[in-house]
């Protein structure tokens, strides 16, 4: 594979992920169960969508055809996305975001600090940068994890179902494809399976401590590499699109 | 005529005349956000900054306030590049300027406690109280009202105050 190609499906990929789980957390802006928890989850979302421009305005570039970080957010259908799936989930009560966001999270802790040491020089800076924010978020919901698995025994019950029902979406966290064996050849992309053993020891120590069961690995549903999605990103891009596609070009 | 070439000293004392849009004691020198400077020639001039946070909204007005401090000042043309590394850290502000911190009411990142680890075990052990300077206090949330602060509760005083965190 090229590695032009490569690189911009990887920073797609990337860049993907961030923007949707951004816009997800987003979605929290008023609704917080306390104010200081509103002002968190959308601070981590800001922080999502600072590392989503600039990755996205890297792809544009590495693309060369005079895409913009915002044409390629407005402008994309929903098979054209590479998000995680886990990103997409609906944000449902309050455990199940931060079952979502804490998985989520200890994933790109790891995927960004393996990135920090790869060979293309602006994708290292980018990793570096993210990883001292995504270690902000990953313990603000770890904590959260803890604190309600380890709670009352209504909100162990929501932390463990949420963490039940969202494990079959964590198996597309890993699955690797031709881009990243043309990267990870170059010293470019990370090893996916070294991510695994690291997450499972995040998240193994956090569950321990939270007194939740850590589900059976079972059925994985993947698409992330394909653009195949869950039934959710589309209404996401619905409301995230709606204005470039009804006025295409529109300033302000 | 030789046309005269303004010092990057004079240019980086303006530019200390920048103020952070939402902590206005500390430019945006002190924050270290200013990298570097490249006078090109009477006339143009690049400025080299790096964000803080990646997301963060002031970033947008630092670029505009630069650019008309130094268009204020002569230059036609000011181009503004943003470089991600080396990445932004508490570790370059100086001790003076964590003073002014202190003394606006902001706590200052404590040096040496840039977090490594990312669980529980991290993080600050002591914040100071900014206002009755007690050492017994409470972290509230490690998101304040800007990406760069968390919130703290005085157990002394019982005032809330923000921490400039640590990164």
């Amino acid at each position: 594979m090229e590695l032009r190609e490569a690189l911009y499906k990887y920073l797609l990929r990337i860049g993907d992920t961030s923007l949707i789980a951004g816009q997800r957390l987003a979605e929290w802006v008023s609704e917080g169960p306390t104010l200081e928890e509103d002002i968190a989850l959308t601070n981590i979302s800001l922080d999502l969508f600072g590392q989503a421009r600039a990755a996205l305005s890297y792809a544009a570039e590495v693309q060369g055809k005079g895409a913009t970080e915002d044409s390629l957010t407005y402008l994309r259908s929903e098979r054209e996305y590479y998000n995680t799936l886990l990103s997409e989930l609906p944000n449902g009560n309050f455990a199940n975001t931060i079952a979502n966001q804490f998985l989520n999270d200890a994933y790109l802790y790891h995927f960004y600090t393996a990135l920090g040491k790869s060979k293309d020089e602006k994708l290292a800076a980018f990793a570096i940068k993210s990883v001292k924010e995504v270690r902000y978020h990953l313990r603000h919901t770890g904590e959260w994890v803890v604190r309600l698995g380890d709670g009352t025994e209504e909100s162990k019950n929501k932390m463990q179902s949420a963490i039940d029902d969202v494990w079959m979406f964590t198996g597309d966290l890993f699955e690797m494809d031709e881009v990243d064996e043309t990267l990870i050849e170059m010293g470019i992309g990370v090893d996916l399976n070294e991510i695994k053993r690291s997450w499972d020891t995040t998240v193994n120590k956090v569950l321990e401590r939270a007194t939740i069961t850590r589900p059976e690995d079972g059925y994985m549903q993947t698409g992330r590499l394909d653009g195949q999605h869950t039934e959710y990103l589309g209404h996401i891009l619905s409301e995230l699109q709606y204005l470039q596609r009804a006025h295409p070009g529109a300033e302000w | 005529m030789m046309v005269e070439i303004v010092s990057e000293s004079k240019v980086w004392e303006w530019l200390n005349e920048v103020p952070d849009p939402e902590i206005p004691v500390i430019s945006v020198v002190e924050l270290g956000v200013v990298r570097s400077i490249n006078i090109l020639d009477d006339k143009n001039i690049e400025v080299v900054i790096t964000p803080t946070y990646s997301g963060c909204p002031a970033m947008n007005i630092f670029e505009e306030d630069i650019e008309k401090k130094l268009k204020e000042k002569g230059f036609e043309n000011v181009a503004l590049t943003t470089v991600l590394s080396p990445a932004w850290t508490t570790d370059w502000i100086k001790d003076d300027v964590l003073d002014k911190l202190e003394k606006y009411g902001i706590a200052p990142p404590v040096k040496g406690t840039a977090d490594k680890g990312a669980l529980f075990e991290s993080g600050p052990k002591v914040v100071r109280c900014p206002k009755c300077k007690s050492e017994t206090t409470v972290l509230v949330s490690q998101f304040g009202s800007t990406a760069c602060k968390a919130l703290y509760t005085c157990s002394s005083c019982h005032e809330p105050f923000e921490y400039f965190k640590c990164i």
